[in-house]
């Protein structure tokens, strides 16, 4: 049963407190898209063995939204972040720096605004 | 003190009190135990070394261990709503008047007829279930089943309800030890030390473990640490306190015991932890295995240390006559506490040829005979043990002698108990100079900080001796011994078990690996080796070893089962705890309630809510009061308690905006005094939730949502608004609770509302579709001109806590007019007669409103709502999709709910194709025929078709097509 910190409250909410919602930074996809940013869009979703951005709603709390940074292998957690956050922040990154060097990221985390989506993140 | 027991020692037991004696009952008869007994080893004090029969052959069984591990001596404890089944002896404390009974034997323990199993264990082999399922089908039906059905399962369940108490606890902690014995003593002295806060927390009712038991001056070490540790304030000392899962995250379950099998304490019976711990320390020691020899299981059969455990703990003697068994030296420590206790060890059978280590040599200087390079041939004897034949350990069998004895105690080794470590990732690596998995430091279990959350220490770790804490003296290398004698008979393996509980033995496995299960899961589950309380404690390396031997890989290849919390069974009031009978989920209740059930309204839930279903009258039955309730309204007027409608606020500059992305329809035109029906779906396009919503001002509406709907479709709302379109300034608030509502229906609504006064409720100044805000009967009010059933109504809400005030005035002002409560069912139906969906009814997650004839709510102007998109996907549009039509019974019976309308043909399983099915089906008072609705492909363009609806058996129905809107198709009875 995970802990996570919600970014809003502070709180360091048990699992039974929140309420998942999968994955995070998806670019939605609406009418005059073509089928397969569509599909990609509905059904498409990385899954990886390891580092992992995704939604969870202090549903039991505050009632906000917020990212979580994640290890799904180790579980270990390197950040929460506000839901109104287009891209994971630069202090989340440096987190999954500093445990997996080698890491990085599919998207430009300098930028303040999306400009399109980040690659992989609607494949 | 032969009162206690003709198998109580003259002296010794470290545990017990023999001042304080207990008498209890174990199948009908009477014994005596001490304070400090086990059940176990009071039951053995008694002579009753046969305490149960096994799972599958009903064999004879007595306990193999004296802790947590024990398979075999699980019992029936306690009596009526106290009752538990499959407890372990040799873990309950002995408490005077206690009433046991012996399991899975009939008519009694020494004649149980199900032991006729034992003789056909040829039949029972390795999957025998899987296979006998397979063919041929009357032999199962006929010959096994009856079987099976009579022997399946251990124990028996409780009938009556558990009356004792459970709680649950939580706690926050830096360090948590698990395991009282010298290596946990230690780490949480030096947590202590740390000044770290600590909690300690031992299975057993004792702190020390084997220490001492097992070194000369173990006790003392013991309780120097203890001393230390009861001085530190920031340390915790738990006894009788079971770590039974660590979880994600330091998560760790602990299970106290506080009043177990004393149920008079007046307190708790269980205390179940739930503890975040910063860190976990894994003491749990280890585990001695069992040898596979012909007829280990015999009553009179243990683990060395089991024996030397009931001797020096409970001074009590399983047998007089002793034989030693062992591939190791620390088995010897058992001969010296035997003969200690003045018992006769008639040999120590050492499978090693040579046994030169401190603890042999000790044995021989007391004269004792060792056979080095020897083995067990087989038991004589079935309930117990007579004599035991001896063999060359590396020959197949021929004995060589036999000696009278009634007691084995054998050791094939340890096994770190690792069982924590694993449950949640932490890595096992094999060592084959040690003969056992042990935790691998360096892939450890971890926490939310990606570094070890646990870690372990003494034997749990590995370090079998502890010699470093213990001062034990070094010993020689074991051998391995995985069958015994090494080259043993095809028939011996029959009688060698590997898991007694479940009664796998030696040649099951060997069958399971020949018949191509290599993989040790799939062979756990082929012949159920570890499963159930075992988990793989007793059984697990020597099957994995044997499996391994068979497939002709090392042990590390082959692999090991995964471990799963809990440790040991974990009892379900402790799960439970307070959430049981009126705790276990809070109702929701309408202001309006009371009244409801002063009425003797019949509930049903609804979500969290509980909505009266109907008002039965006198010896009404519900068919009959929902009836009279439908005619009533439909004749003159009703009241349903609206309260459960969701009701949502969604204020702000781009509140409108933000409403049509919501729904399907337009809300940002509705003019403020307007309401509009309105859908929602959700983004793969199916139809979610749907309800009235009003525009109260230029930025505020009031969305109603379904009953069940309303925290689901805040939460949707409050997802696209924080999570797509933040920048969007909307502000949302679930007031619900915060009004009371009730529908006014039928004929002679507006005249019942106009009698109570304080608003002009006139089809000019409140026309249909329309709302406003006043004062009914002197209550704020806001008032809805809006219809589910067809007829005129008003939804009348006020503020939550003058509900009741405005339901009791409206039944007082409307007695001459006959008004009627009226419950959910009607609801249900007279919104069926006029065709109007109902969301759970006519959807099921997989349908769009484009397949209800919804097309009327979805804007044709909008370029974007939730949904769109996805009812653009071909299979959206598909024209095949089933969709809404009304269903006519044909021979005047009500049609089946959920039954489907049959095609011509059958799919690629044989089955009949199918082109429909019934969403909603009542007997229609009103008409005074039944009604229905339902999804049938191209349904719209095939009115008066028939369809059949097959209803199980030679059963069917059938129904013509029709119009869904079965009473008043224009509409003009809801203008009043
Ligand atoms: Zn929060």
């Amino acid at each position: 049963m995970l802990t996570l910190t919600c970014p809003y409250c502070g709180i360091a909410a048990e699992e039974t407190e929140l309420q998942p919602g999968g994955e995070a930074h998806l670019k939605r996809f609406g009418p005059g898209s073509s089928d397969a940013e569509f599909e990609a869009y509905l059904f498409a979703r990385r899954n990886p063995k390891g580092v992992h951005f995704e939604r969870w709603r202090h549903a039991y709390g505050c009632g906000k939204w917020f990212m979580a940074a994640r290890d799904t292998a180790t579980l270990q957690v390197y950040g929460t972040y506000k839901a109104q956050t287009p891209f994971p922040t630069p202090e989340i990154v440096a987190a999954i720096q500093h445990r997996h060097p080698q890491w990085r990221p599919d998207f430009d985390a300098t930028s303040p605004t999306p400009t399109s989506a980040p690659e992989g993140l609607t494949q | 003190m032969t009162q206690t027991g003709p198998f109580r020692l003259p002296r010794g037991g470290r545990l017990i009190d023999r001042a304080y004696q207990l008498p209890f009952r174990f199948d009908g008869r009477q014994m005596r135990g001490v304070a400090g007994d086990t059940l176990a080893s009071a039951l053995l004090a008694n002579g009753q070394l046969m305490m149960g029969r096994s799972f599958k052959y009903h064999r004879p069984r007595g306990p193999i261990a004296s802790g947590a591990e024990e398979p075999n001596a699980l019992l029936g404890l306690g009596q009526g709503g106290r009752f538990e089944p499959n407890q372990r002896a040799t873990t309950t404390p002995l408490v005077g008047g206690m009433v046991t009974a012996s399991q899975n034997a009939w008519p009694s323990l020494n004649a149980d007829i199900g032991a006729v199993n034992n003789w056909l264990y040829r039949f029972f082999p390795a999957g025998f279930y899987y296979k006998t399922f397979m063919h041929p089908r009357p032999f199962w039906k006929h010959v096994f089943e009856p079987i099976i059905r009579r022997s399946a399962g251990l124990g028996k369940a409780p009938t009556e309800a558990d009356p004792d108490k459970y709680e649950q606890a939580y706690a926050h902690v830096d360090v948590v030890v698990v395991g009282g014995g010298i290596a946990g003593l230690t780490a949480a002295r030096d947590a202590g030390r740390d000044g770290k806060s600590v909690w300690l927390v031992e299975q057993t009712p004792h702190f020390g473990g084997r220490t001492p038991t097992d070194h000369a001056d173990g006790q003392s070490r013991v309780d120097a640490l203890l001393a230390e540790l009861r001085g530190m304030e920031n340390v915790t000392l738990r006894r009788a306190t079971q770590a039974t899962g660590l979880y994600d995250h330091g998560y760790l379950l602990v299970r106290e015991s506080l009043a177990d099998h004393d149920p008079n304490a007046g307190i708790p019976r269980q205390r179940l932890w739930r503890i975040r711990a910063g860190h976990v320390v894994v003491a749990t020691g280890a585990l001695e295995r069992p040898l596979s020899f012909a007829g280990n299981d015999v009553p009179g059969v243990m683990l060395a240390s089991a024996l030397r455990d009931y001797i020096d703990l409970y001074g009590v003697a399983p047998g007089r006559r002793i034989v030693v068994v062992t591939n190791n030296d620390d088995a010897y420590r058992t001969a010296l506490a035997a003969l200690d206790a003045g018992l006769k060890v008639v040999a120590v059978i050492d499978a090693r040829s040579t046994a030169d280590g401190a603890l042999p040599a000790a044995v021989r200087a007391r004269g004792l005979r060792v056979l080095t390079g020897s083995a067990i041939a087989g038991i004589k004897g079935g309930h117990a043990v007579e004599a035991v034949k001896i063999c060359a350990h590396s020959g197949s069998g021929q004995v060589t002698e036999t000696v009278d004895a009634d007691c084995v105690a054998m050791s094939g080794g340890w096994s770190p108990v690792v069982h924590l470590w694993s449950h949640c990732g932490g890595k096992l690596n094999w060592s084959d100079a040690q003969t056992m998995f042990a935790p691998d430091p360096s892939r450890p279990p971890t926490g939310a900080d990606g570094n070890a959350m646990a870690s372990c220490a003494g034997a749990a770790a590995g370090d079998l001796l502890a010699a470093e804490l213990t001062g034990a003296q070094a010993e020689s290398a074991l051998m391995p011994v995985w069958v015994m004698p090494a080259h043993a008979t095809r028939k011996m393996k029959f009688k060698m078990w590997l898991d007694f509980q479940n009664d796998v033995k030696v040649s099951d496995v060997e069958l399971a690996a020949q018949e191509g299960y290599h993989s040790v899961e799939h062979t756990k589950r082929y012949t159920t080796l570890g499963m159930a309380t075992d988990q793989g404690k007793v059984s697990n390396i020597n099957g994995l070893a044997v499996l391994s031997k068979a497939l002709n890989q090392p042990i590390p290849a082959t692999g090991t089962t995964t471990f799963r919390p809990p440790y040991t069974p974990l009892t379900l009031g402790a799960i439970a705890a307070e959430a049981r009978g009126e705790t276990f989920l809070p109702l929701r209740k309408t202001p309006m309630h009371g009244w409801h059930e002063a009425q003797g309204a019949f509930f049903e839930p609804v979500g969290h809510w509980r909505r009266p279903y109907c008002y039965p009258k006198g010896g009404e039955s519900h068919g009959d009061a929902v009836a009279r309730e439908i005619r009533a309204v439909r004749a003159s007027v009703g009241t349903l308690d609206a309260s459960t409608l969701g009701k949502i606020i969604v204020k702000g500059p781009d509140a409108g905006k933000f409403l049509d992305m919501m729904y399907t329809g337009m809300m940002s035109s509705l003019p403020i005094g307007k309401c509009r029906y309105g859908l929602i779906c959700n983004e793969n396009g199916f139809l979610i939730d749907d309800g009235v919503a009003a525009r109260l001002s230029d930025d505020t509406w009031l969305v109603h949502t379904t009953t069940g709907g309303a925290e689901r479709m805040h939460g949707h709302f409050e997802d696209w608004l924080q999570c797509e379109w933040w920048d969007w300034k909307v502000w949302t608030a679930n007031v619900t609770e915060q009004w009371a509502q009730v529908a006014v229906v039928g004929p002679k609504a507006r005249m019942l509302l106009e009698r109570l006064g304080g608003m002009d409720l006139s089809a000019e100044a409140l026309p249909f579709m329309g709302w406003a805000e006043g004062q009914v009967a002197g209550i704020p009010a806001r008032v809805y001109r809006i219809s589910f059933s067809g007829e005129l109504s008003f939804e009348v809400a006020v503020p939550a806590n003058r509900g009741l005030e405005l339901w009791e005035k409206l039944h007082e002002a409307g007695r001459d007019l006959d008004v009627t409560p009226y419950g959910t069912e009607a609801m249900h139906v007279m919104r069926a007669e006029k065709g109007f969906i109902m969301i759970g009814d006519e959807t099921d997650g997989t349908v769009i409103p484009q397949d209800l004839g919804m097309s009327w709510a979805i804007s044709k102007k909008k370029s974007d709502y939730i949904g769109k998109r996805a009812q653009e996907r071909s299979h959206m549009t598909d024209p095949g999709r089933w969709k809404l039509v009304g269903l006519e019974s044909l021979d005047g019976r009500v049609l089946p709910d959920g039954v489907y309308a049959v095609d011509e043909g059958v799919n690629a399983n044989g089955q009949r194709k199918v082109q429909g099915r019934v969403t909603s089906t009542y007997l229609s008072p009103t008409l005074d025929r039944p009604i229905a609705m339902g999804l049938v492909r191209h349904g719209p363009q095939r009115m008066g078709e028939v369809l059949e609806f097959p209803a199980g058996g030679q059963d069917s129905y059938k129904a013509r097509i029709v119009d869904p809107v079965f009473y008043d198709k224009e509409g003009s009875r809801a203008n009043g």
